[in-house]
């Protein structure tokens, strides 16, 4: 396909601008001209119209496709969640700051105050900011609270303890926040061993990060223990909340003892995730960390209305401009609100049986390191595949010439040649049953005829990339 | 000169007070192709286990843990141009850092070719 650049003809147009009439403005400072084109494409508006309709048409996306990409939780938005942000559209993020401003965005104070509650309600946190941007800057933002929290009792502590399956932001905001982080291996029941841990653990831990379930699918048996014994050692956990489908309706992070946790809108509560979403990253934490949250806060006063107060001396303060992505906020509380208690509780479930049913039809044809009943995810090692010289790579890109997007590869990196799949609430039996006799397929084929593995995709409209030439020879242009 | 390992698959090569560090043929082979290697600056000085530098691949990104304490006294700024020779020469060529190493002794923490050769069969 021909870029648009390529398409352009010099003095086609799109639109036709009538004469001007009134008087031409005084001319700009030189210095603020253009000395050149702008270089933009010439096209008409069908031209522009047909180019991104045909781009569009090469979308990958789960509006038309299975997207089974574990850790991320893909699940289909609803486009009802969509049409609630819409009467929203027209509401300016600076009006609670002005003097009279207040009272036309009560409705959108109202959003992030309802939101916030429900959060807390379903997480059994104390409280939430909806400020942080992504699930990154809401893991960030609880690490700076619990520092804040060590500095309020006089301590400077050192470490931050994680599993060596947890997500990768974790050791790095850890690390960003100023700490040296401590890895703990990975037991034989799939999650961070409890006697390995018990023995990391010392007065110089300043937290223990842990995402719940972890990135096998699977719910720590000891997460009570290991709560306990961090407080014992006066540090804080930190619960990363990227696998809360798995538990919603069912177990509380706060009353399991976690401090502090994010949970990601874009993932568990429907709203877009992928293609820049934008994301959004709520952070929670328990009584004893509420002085600490970002500033301001949307608080209710006792005559019922809503305003934005800058919080006290012991925020970690602003961590985004005005209140975070409130298109987000408004779509997750449509979503949790229409879906209500019980049908947040059966997300969990369709997601955790989706996903037990094909982690079962698939284990008589691929490896699966730890077997047990699974949470909203299973992982699959293609190791068996590999005595063939079939990779997951290659299995992943055969699964897009059959329709399916491939799963996470590669990761959690205490896997080999791992497969990473989480089929989410939102798919049927029909799609599943034919997303496992694909993966069966490939299976037979690594066995049979490996060569037409290697040679996928085939059907898309490029063929398989050189990842190592693009990232060996990155090639930025940067104006 | 003798050749020693650590679990997290690196390598160190004792030459008297110095010590060649680099990555196993097998931590290759997990890795997949090697795009980008960062390394320590001369002079600083790491402890045993500790980070040394990052290696990132197509398919992660990873730390590597210096085998015994020491100071850095060079890197193989060829591998910081042309990565690949970590994954066609982890051995030789794709060395990644000279250390002087400061205490000898740690080395009984380490396997020797023998060693590692059979705790890599334990891991398959």
């Amino acid at each position: 396909m021909e870029l648009i650049f390529e398409k352009s003809v010099p003095g086609r147009h799109g639109t036709i601008l009538p004469r001007s009439d009134v008087p031409r403005a005084n001319d700009l400072p030189a210095g603020l001209l253009r000395g050149e084109s702008a270089g933009l494409p010439e096209l008409s508006e069908l031209e522009v119209v047909r180019h991104f309709s045909n781009l569009a048409r090469r979308n990958f996306a789960v509006d038309t496709n299975f997207y089974p990409l574990g850790s991320c939780t893909m699940k289909y938005n609803a486009k009802a969640v969509d049409e609630a942000v819409r009467p929203f559209a027209g509401a300016h993020p600076v009006l609670p700051y002005l003097s009279s401003g207040e009272a036309f965005v009560q409705g959108s104070l109202g959003v992030i105050h309802q939101l916030s509650r429900l959060l807390a309600e379903i997480t059994g946190m104390q409280a939430f900011s909806c400020q942080p941007l992504a699930g990154a800057q809401g893991e960030m933002a609880g690490i700076m609270m619990i520092a804040a929290w060590h500095r309020s009792h006089g301590q400077q502590r050192r470490f931050v303890v994680v599993p060596d399956s947890s997500h990768g932001t974790n050791p790095a905001t850890a690390a960003m926040a100023g700490y040296e982080v401590i890895s703990v291996p990975t037991a034989p029941y799939g999650d961070m061993d409890l006697d390995a841990f018990t023995k990391t653990m010392n007065n110089e831990v300043a937290a223990v990060m842990m995402t719940c379930p972890n990135t096998l699918g699977l719910f720590n048996p000891h997460v009570e223990e290991i709560c306990a014994i961090a407080h014992r050692h006066g540090a804080l956990v930190y619960c990363d909340g990227a696998n809360l489908n798995a538990i919603l309706g069912k177990v509380r992070p706060g009353d399991i003892g976690f401090d502090v946790m994010h949970v990601n809108l874009h993932k568990t509560f429907g709203t877009p995730h992928g293609g820049g979403g934008p994301g959004s990253g709520p952070v929670g934490v328990s009584e004893q960390l509420l002085p600490f949250l970002p500033s301001p806060r949307v608080t209710q006063r006792t005559d019922g209305s809503y305003c934005l107060v800058e919080a006290g001396e012991q925020s970690i303060g602003r961590l985004a401009n005005f209140y975070g992505n409130f298109g987000v906020l408004v779509r997750a509380l449509a979503y949790i609100t229409m879906l209500g208690r019980h049908g947040l509780v059966e997300v969990s479930e369709q997601a955790v049986l989706n996903a037990n049913y094909v982690m079962n039809r698939l284990k008589g044809w691929y490896d699966l390191p730890f077997d047990s009943t699974c949470m909203h995810e299973c992982v699959f090692s293609a190791s068996r595949q590999m005595k063939h010289g079939v990779h997951a790579l290659d299995i992943a890109k055969y699964l897009i010439d059959r329709g399916f997007h491939p799963p996470t590869v590669y990761f959690p990196l205490v896997v080999k040649e791992a497969m990473m799949i989480e089929p989410t609430e939102t798919e049927s039996r029909e799609t599943l049953d034919a997303f496992i006799a694909v993966m069966i397929e490939a299976a037979d084929l690594a066995e049979t005829n490996p060569e037409a593995l290697f040679q996928a995709p085939r059907t898309m409209p490029v063929s398989r990339l050189d990842e190592t030439k693009a990232a060996r020879e990155i090639n930025v242009c940067c104006q | 000169m003798d050749f020693y390992f650590t679990r997290e698959h690196e390598w160190i090569r004792i030459d008297g007070q110095v010590g060649i560090i680099g990555i196993t043929a097998h931590a290759v082979e997990q890795l997949g192709d090697i795009t980008f290697v960062e390394l320590p600056l001369p002079g600083r000085k790491v402890k045993q286990a500790e980070v040394l530098c990052a290696i990132e691949s197509v398919k992660a990104a990873s730390d590597i843990y210096a085998p015994l304490s020491g100071k850095v006294i060079e890197v193989n700024e060829l591998v910081e141009n042309k990565p690949e020779i970590v994954n066609s020469s982890p051995e030789g060529e794709g060395w990644l850092v000279k250390v002087e190493i400061a205490d000898p002794g740690e080395v009984k923490g380490l396997m020797n070719r023998d060693e590692y050769t059979l705790y890599l069969k334990g891991l398959s």
